[in-house]
């Protein structure tokens, strides 16, 4: 018996860690890479860190760069409070149309984005919007909106009600019930639709290759125009910064607000 | 404080009224039971009170002031819900503090008032812990001195004390009305429990259906109800049915029952009686009678229930059952099956008119 059950723990062990290989072994051959002196990914090692100060010197990869960065963080400021208080009107109010506005939420999140992407070019190029940065921060601000209401609505569901009415019984006005009561609890929530609004956001191509011009790019449609034209180890380079940096924000996240935990 | 003023309020929910034309003046201080069964209304009469929802028509009145358009944080409140409703996210001190905290008090001030409150509730050693670190009873301390810390009008209580076990809700009953009689305030507590609302309150309301259908002193209830509803509904009580006699009534065999309580009834209608069970006389049938106290029936033991401190007999009278409670005086018992006597006073016996 104890055999069979040491058997199958090392089974379990032997599995997770195919999977996280699986997982990591890319990611961490690209960040290997880019400090491999051969830029046809020849063995053997030969460490450099001239991919980086290439990088350093590609305006266009680093402006795309800043343009990505910088639209998703605005996406995840608008997203993340449209989208909250959106959820905090569709847990507190009743109203007309309540149920059928909470199902249209669903379809955004099925319908592939190169349909949505489609959609949206018609749809900005028809009433004068166009492209470019402005259009890609609204596409992705479309984009990101339901999985905040979903995920934020989710964790109203644990919420009682009665809290906020006891915090309106002791003389809270509905801005502090909101920020004292209602906001504390809902807060993982809140987080996790943030996180995911900004992945939704930096990891956009297909939207983003829709609505970009020239020179108006986010970073994965700069990384497929390079591509395109010839690889190049500059991109395992700011590949490499981009994982460390998120790999980084999400542990930072995760060890500050246990997920799922508390009750 | 102040008192509460309830005229004809009604309130429905799409057809249905969930109350209807009420009036209730609840005394300044005092502890008011509103008692009913569920879905009588009674949670929406004092969301109405608190201001959590508002009336249809008629008017709600809080000291001097109309509040029936007011919105609850405006009220100036205490309430303590079913389920304590505590800040999961705030120890039992911040919790205490909320309602001080959110009208700009300083610190120093609401300190002070917060340990008064939880030194009121003997919680005074537990303001660092969390809510879900306490135990039942805690928490329900926590919720009272939540309440009560802002001084409000009047306090509110919903079956605070339905979620404890049977010692617990015993004990939190006595500390309850300790509370309420050294801070004086008003108190309208919702219960369906009958034995509850006799033990804690000056004044019963029952409800039913919408309606209150009685008012008064639980003493006064008690010892002359006005309806077959409230003679059962607080308390215990037998019925018996017949025709209106002008003192009384006659049942359907002819016997008499003459009751001096209750309302005066005029003759050729149907009326009813109510008799506690405790003020009726037992003896077995060959027993020389005991001194005729008025109103007499004959009767069978069908069942007799052993409590400890009182037995209850159940007497089998033409079809109907008679409840009869009898102290454990260590006289001798009567068996089931025999034939007994029961007599009664009429000062013991309620007329109430047809329901
Ligand atoms: N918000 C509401 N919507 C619809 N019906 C309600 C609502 N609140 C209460 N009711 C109905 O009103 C009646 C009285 O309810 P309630 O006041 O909660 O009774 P109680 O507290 O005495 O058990 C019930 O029939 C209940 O179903
Ligand atoms: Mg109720």
């Amino acid at each position: 018996m104890m055999s069979a059950t040491r058997i199958l723990e090392g089974l379990g062990r032997f599995y997770i860690g195919l999977l996280l290989a699986f997982l990591y072994l890319p990611i961490v051959i690209m960040g290997l890479m880019s400090f491999n002196a051969s830029p046809f990914y020849q063995l053997p090692f030969e460490w450099t860190t001239k991919w980086y100060e290439d990088l350093s010197r590609n305006t266009q990869l680093l402006a795309a760069t800043w343009n990505s960065l910088e639209i998703a963080v605005i996406t995840t400021v608008i997203s993340t409070l449209l989208g909250t208080a959106a959820s905090l009107a569709l847990f507190r109010y009743e109203f007309r149309g309540k149920k059928f506005l909470q199902a249209l939420l669903f379809p955004p999140i099925a319908i592939p984005w190169l349909i949505t992407g489609t959609a949206m070019l018609i749809f900005f190029f028809g009433i004068g919007i166009g492209r470019g940065l402005h259009a890609i921060l609204l596409g992705h601000v479309a984009l990101a909106l339901p999985y905040v209401i979903v995920v934020v609505s989710a964790r109203l569901q644990t919420f009682a009600p009665e809290l906020e009415e006891a915090a309106r019984s002791l003389g809270a006005n509905q801005w502090q019930v909101t920020m004292r009561v209602t906001l504390p609890w809902i807060m993982p929530g809140v987080i996790a639709g943030a996180l995911f609004a900004f992945a939704v956001s930096f990891d956009q191509f297909v939207v983003s290759y829709f609505l970009s011009t020239p020179g108006q790019a986010t970073l994965p449609v700069e990384i497929y125009a390079a591509i395109r034209k010839g690889f190049t180890p500059e991109i395992n380079a700011v590949s490499t910064i981009i994982i460390a940096v998120s790999m980084g924000l999400m542990l930072i996240t995760a060890r500050f607000f246990r997920f799922g935990g508390e009750k | 404080m102040a008192d509460v003023q309830v005229e004809s309020v009604s309130r429905s929910f799409g057809a249905h009224k969930a109350l209807d034309d009420v009036s209730i003046a609840f005394p300044d201080g005092g502890f008011y039971a509103l008692l009913g069964p569920s879905g009588s209304g009674k949670t929406t009469l004092l969301r109405l009170i608190a201001g959590f929802d508002f009336p249809d028509s008629g008017r709600i009145i809080i000291g001097r002031e109309g509040v029936e358009r007011v919105p609850v944080e405006k009220r100036r409140i205490g309430m303590v819900f079913q389920n304590y409703a505590l800040f999961p996210n705030m120890s039992v001190a911040d919790n205490v503090a909320f309602g001080l905290s959110v009208r700009g008090e300083s610190k120093a001030s609401i300190a002070r008032e917060v340990r008064q409150a939880l030194d009121l509730v003997q919680l005074g050693k537990l303001g660092e812990r969390r809510p879900h670190q306490l135990s039942g009873g805690q928490r329900q301390r926590v919720a009272l001195a939540r309440a009560i810390v802002t001084k409000p009008r009047v306090l509110l209580l919903d079956e605070p004390l339905s979620a404890l076990d049977k010692a617990l809700r015993v004990d939190m009953q006595v500390e309850l009305k300790r509370i309420q009689r050294e801070i004086g305030i008003t108190t309208i507590f919702v219960t369906h429990d009958q034995e509850e609302a006799l033990t804690m309150s000056d004044r019963i309301g029952i409800l039913r259906d919408g309606r209150l259908v009685e008012e008064g002193p639980p003493e006064d209830i008690y010892n002359s109800p006005k309806s077959e509803f409230s003679a059962t509904f607080l308390g215990d009580a037998n019925i018996l049915r017949g025709d209106a006699t002008g003192d009384g009534i006659r049942l359907s065999d002819g016997t008499a029952i003459v009751a001096s309580g209750g309302v005066a009834n005029a003759t050729g209608g149907k009326a009813s009686c109510a008799v506690r069970p405790e003020r009726i006389k037992i003896a077995t049938a060959t027993a020389s009678p005991l001194a005729a106290e008025g109103n007499m029936l004959r009767g069978r033991v069908s069942k007799r229930i052993f409590a400890g401190n009182s037995s209850t007999y159940f007497v089998d009278r033409m079809g109907e059952v008679i409840k009869v409670h009898v102290q454990n005086s260590g006289a001798t018992k009567i068996e089931e099956g025999n034939d007994v006597v029961l007599h009664w006073s009429p000062e013991s016996t309620v007329l109430i008119s047809a329901a």
